[in-house]
């Protein structure tokens, strides 16, 4: 019963002094880096080049999945496409340790954009030039298989990351440490919620400093503790002016909180790029109107 | 304070964090075929036995069955007592052809999410899926040990041609893995028609008949399925005890090539094209 209690007082404890901690970010968003931190990024030489980059999808090829359907069309005379344009003109440039973020409503482009970055998706106009590695944060389902445990999938997503064995041998300990799931190493992933998973994701790609670090909404699944935690860690990151953060959310706060820079993108068009407040600011009085 | 587990950051980064280039696809191919073995495996009593049992219980009831059916033709490379070694030599073989085939067709499909994600060598799935079947085909060869122990058939000198025979043979599964997951992801009813071809395709080969039972033009015609080439020549290494001709290997070897260079080709013409269609 004690021990109960006390935990509790524990908990209370820290997330009163987290609370303080957000309030005191909200209140000035700048003090989360380093003085000044902002300004010295910009001066850095851009490690991910957007150039005029258009992306545009044939609506049409995309549904022909069978081959009826495709002799069908093809003898109707219907093959014929109806272009959609997801990006369009989209230009921008990150600098090496910056924290850059990419807004947007629904459908816009944003995750397309990442496609084009990550470099799976090849854009139809423009060009992208990357130096560096990239560390996406790979999501459920994607690069864990559930029947696996949680230690065979962290050599899993390793190796698809691109790290070496003896890498992943020598920081195995801090990884299981990180997302805090020591008691739950041999357990198959299947038995996992999508917050424990979503820790290991992050532990992984994190764990190293890779040049490009790209977030998405998987952090939204963890809980606000780990949340914080990873916050914490980007931070850290970012600070260290080696990583590059390419961060993309629904969640308006966390960017603010995190980003030096925003690119806003809606329905496939740069509606403006500037500095995290001015674009929040614009980007929130759309919520309101 | 709650973060005091926090990370430790690694300065010295590149070298040795990273693998590049091939190594990088070599390490993502070595853990995706652990973990298709372990979760083969998992939960099953037996294990890995299971690569060797299946077989040997496979060859067992079509010896049964088909001993009697066959009792008319007769094959005057092997003595008749035998025929349940020629039965294990072609369900084995073919049955490698099969899981590659088979699973590397949709390899490429079922990667869609980490495909979408990550840039990394997408030739790696469908080429894992055959190594995969290797790894099995390999399990599956101790059967045909036992068996052959078993018949009391000797090892002989033939047995260096292995190696070429597994060669051949995973260069052809490669490269058939490779055009059919790029098929599949454009046209899925390939996989639907693939099973159809698989039948058909058993039943065109001399795995459990003699080929002097098939008619003349159907002979003819077995010069050109590269199974019953492939088939042929591990049989003649293991069963018929003689050393596989030249014109053998430059078929085999052919063969193989010539599906390896095609599946290569068409992959890489239309690997850029996947993302729109997975």
């Amino acid at each position: 019963m004690e021990l109960i209690k006390k935990n509790k007082a524990e908990n209370t404890n820290e997330t009163s002094e987290t609370n303080a901690d957000k309030s005191k970010v909200n209140k000035k968003p700048m003090s989360f880096y380093e003085e000044g931190h902002a300004e010295k990024v910009q001066s850095e030489p851009s490690i991910i080049d957007v150039n005029n980059v258009g992306v545009v999808f044939n609506i049409a090829s995309e549904q022909l999945n069978s081959l009826k359907e495709y002799f069908i069309s093809l003898m109707h005379h219907e093959l014929y496409f109806k272009p959609f344009n997801a990006l369009k003109n989209i230009n921008f440039q990150v600098h090496k340790g910056e924290a850059f973020g990419l807004v947007g409503t629904n459908g816009s482009g944003k995750s397309t954009m990442l496609k084009c970055i990550a470099g799976v998706l090849e854009p139809s106009q423009g060009t992208i030039k990357v130096n560096g590695s990239i560390a996406p944060l790979i999501e459920l389902g994607a690069g864990f298989d559930m029947e696996l445990t949680a230690k065979e999938n962290i050599y899993l997503n390793g190796a698809l990351l691109g790290y070496k064995k003896e890498f992943i041998d020598e920081h195995l300990q801090e990884i299981i440490d990180f997302a805090e799931l020591q008691d739950f190493m041999e357990m198959p992933l299947k038995n996992y919620s999508s917050g424990m998973v979503a820790r290991i994701a992050f532990a992984i790609a994190t764990i190293t400093e890779p040049d490009i670090l790209i977030v998405d909404e998987t952090l939204s699944v963890g809980d606000f503790l780990f949340q914080e935690k990873c916050e914490k860690r980007i931070q850290e990151l970012v600070n260290s002016n080696n990583v590059t953060v390419l961060l993309v959310s629904h969640s308006i706060d966390l960017v603010e909180r995190i980003c030096d820079r925003i690119c806003w993108i809606e329905k496939g068009e740069q509606r403006m790029l500037g500095p995290c407040q001015e674009v929040c600011d614009a980007y929130k009085s759309l919520q309101t109107s | 304070m709650a973060f005091k587990k926090g990370l430790t950051t690694h300065k010295s980064v590149s070298s040795s964090t990273w693998n590049t280039g091939v190594k990088r696809d070599w390490f993502i191919l070595k853990e995706l075929v652990t973990k298709d073995f372990k979760l083969k495996y998992r939960r099953s009593i037996l294990g890995v036995a299971w690569s060797v049992l299946n077989p040997l219980l496979m060859m067992i009831v079509m010896a049964i069955v088909f001993t009697h059916m066959m009792r008319g033709g007769s094959s005057d490379k092997f003595p008749a007592i035998l025929f349940p070694v020629y039965l294990i030599i072609g369900n084995v073989t073919f049955a490698f052809m099969n899981d590659s085939t088979s699973q590397g067709m949709t390899s490429i499909i079922s990667a869609a999410p980490l495909l979408k994600k990550v840039k990394i060598e997408r030739a790696v799935f469908p080429v894992e899926k055959a190594v995969f079947a290797l790894v099995n085909f390999a399990f599956s060869c101790i059967a045909i040990v036992i068996v052959m122990i078993f018949f009391q058939v000797p090892p002989t000198l033939n047995f260096i041609f292995i190696p070429f025979f597994l060669l051949y043979l995973t260069l052809f599964c490669i490269g058939l893995s490779l055009f059919l997951s790029t098929l599949a992801v454009f046209f899925r009813d390939i996989i639907h028609l693939w099973s159809v071809v698989i039948i058909a395709w058993t039943y065109l080969t001399p795995i459990f008949y003699y080929p002097s039972l098939l008619p003349d033009w159907l002979q003819n015609l077995e010069k050109f399925n590269p199974m019953y080439q492939f088939i042929e020549y591990f049989r003649s290494i293991l069963l018929y005890q003689t050393t596989p001709s030249l014109k053998a290997n430059l078929i085999c070897l052919a063969c193989g090539l010539a599906s390896l260079g095609i599946g290569y080709l068409v992959f890489k013409k239309n690997e850029r094209k996947f993302i729109l269609f997975i």
